[in-house]
């Protein structure tokens, strides 16, 4: 398998437009005529659901973020021993965090969720230990294995872009951390953590743009994300495309803001440039 | 219900009682649009990162557009758009041809879906590959009086191969995976098929165990047959590393 991730080529910085190259002639024309196609979405499809849903909406937007980053943030803490287990653990770390990247990453995410909410949740009520421990009442919803599902593949993917951040901190910094006399854990700590974050942010970046277009998948199971607000609003209302088209256009959105905090976030790190 | 300390392997039977048959049968079809999807996504991007490179403004905006919109919006959205408005507007096209409205296969849909999907990406992969091409190897090949569908046929596209292969192989495995999201909107595929099976039969942790190692298995045959496809673009390749 080669370094990268087996995930897409995500959206980036360097895709967002910049503010002057709005105006060129061709492109304020295409932007009228964009402008004149939402006048004639606004206009003649119907928007009279939308008052009504609105908190509905809020609250389904609050629980996709709230998956976002808590699954992403589990999944980071996740992926660093992952990550340091295959470039400097002993085989019998090294095997298990290979096969389970290997696992997780070829084999779909829809799947695994699944697997974990049908098949978990029809296995643990048959544990009488299980029922009566205090974790049952959160055994029972559903959005505990959407965080574990997420988590997890999260964890895989960012593992493998872990290892190959390990992996490329030079050995001449290592090398001169152990000649200043730190020991393993300060050398990790200061040096090696830092630097394997510091090279695999811009890819860190991608992948969380991807968790937040995996994030709908956990409305299969019941929980209600801003997906499955959506999906309400489609069978109650018995519209097809505005409900899709808005949904659409907010992910849009949460990926912009997303991209764009990024961007302010790694500007802020002091790099040596040219 | 099955008990659960002694596994029944027999739900797992190739013929009818078991369920095998059924998701072996599902299994051939998630291949079979992973295959059409990615080849239609290859046509797409070829066209797509051609455009990107040497399209006038307007082409190269509205090619902007498109993989910027995909490349934002989670594909279950873009599934449910695309399959809900390719349908109608297939429909409607033929109803202006006055020819009544036709049931489009699942197959066909799926594989629409996810080669629009995936054509997106191939135009970022493929732009890139072109753009790595040493712009030496193409003036050479015009200098020779190459019409430009021969330099495409005979340099470009040849020479852009080995910095594809790994964008696009990633492609090509999250196409196998994309196609479990089609069990969203009904197709049955092996992730719809397994599902159907477990809730039949209860025995949930089995079919959605073997339903994963079968994907993996495409997984892994597909790795050993980019491997040697990867060993054979780059030769001549100075080895790196």
């Amino acid at each position: 398998m080669t370094d990268q991730t087996t995930h897409a080529v995500a959206f980036t910085p360097e895709d967002l437009p910049t503010a002057r190259s709005f105006f060129q002639p061709h492109r304020i024309v295409m932007m009228l005529v964009f402008a004149a196609f939402v006048v004639c979405v606004a206009v003649f499809m119907r928007w009279d659901w939308l008052p009504r849903y609105l908190p509905r909406l809020g609250w389904g937007i609050l629980i996709s973020l709230v998956m976002l980053f808590s699954t992403s943030i589990l999944g980071f803490l996740l992926a660093v021993p992952i990550g340091l287990a295959q470039v400097a653990g002993p085989w019998f770390l090294k095997l298990p965090a290979k096969v389970f990247c290997t696992v997780i990453r070829g084999t779909p995410l829809l799947l695994q969720l699944w697997l974990l909410y049908y098949g978990l949740g029809s296995l643990f009520p048959q544990f009488p230990a299980i029922r009566q421990s205090f974790l049952w009442p959160y055994l029972r919803e559903a959005w505990p294995y959407g965080v574990a599902a997420l988590t997890i593949s999260f964890a895989a993917y960012e593992g493998e872009v872990m290892r190959g951040a390990f992996a490329g901190v030079p050995a001449g910094e290592l090398e001169a951390a152990k000649a200043y006399g730190m020991s393993r854990w300060t050398m990790f700590r200061r040096i090696w953590l830092p630097r394997a974050i510091h090279r695999a942010l811009p890819t860190l970046n991608g992948e969380t743009v991807l968790q937040l277009k995996s994030t709908p998948l956990v409305a299969t199971i019941t929980v209600v994300d801003v997906y499955a607000v959506i999906s309400k609003v489609r069978q109650e209302t018995f519209l097809t495309y505005e409900p899709l088209l808005l949904l659409a256009l907010i992910y849009m959105c949460l990926t912009g803001i997303l991209v764009v905090a990024f961007r302010t976030f790694e500007n802020r790190i002091p790099t040596r440039g040219a | 219900m099955a008990s659960d300390s002694i596994v029944n392997w027999s739900l797992l039977a190739l013929s009818a009682p078991g369920w095998g048959g059924v998701l072996l049968q599902g299994f051939v079809n998630s291949i079979q649009i992973a295959i059409g999807g990615f080849a239609l996504g290859l046509t797409l991007g070829v066209g797509g990162a051609f455009g990107k490179l040497y399209g006038g403004p307007i082409l190269r905006d509205l090619l902007e557009c498109y993989t910027t919109v995909v490349r934002a919006v989670p594909e279950l959205v873009l599934i449910l758009l695309l399959y809900y408005a390719g349908t109608d507007l297939l429909n409607q096209l033929l109803a202006l041809f006055s020819v009544g409205p036709v049931d489009i296969s699942g197959l066909m849909a799926g594989i629409f879906v996810i080669g629009v999907v995936q054509g997106a990406y191939s135009t970022e992969v493929l732009r890139g590959a072109i753009k790595a091409v040493p712009a030496g190897q193409i003036e050479a090949a015009r200098a020779y009086g190459m019409s430009p569908l021969k330099v495409l046929r005979r340099i470009t596209l040849p020479a852009m191969l080995p910095y594809a292969i790994p964008g696009l192989s990633n492609l090509w495995l999250i196409a196998t995976k994309d196609t479990a999201l089609l069990a969203v909107v009904g197709f049955s595929e092996l992730t719809l098929v397994t599902r159907q099976a477990a809730g039949t039969t209860k025995a949930y942790l089995l079919f959605f165990l073997a339903a994963g190692a079968l994907y993996l298995a495409l997984t892994l045959v597909s790795n050993i047959f980019i491997g040697m496809l990867e060993r054979h673009a780059r030769r001549g390749f100075a080895e790196q590393r």
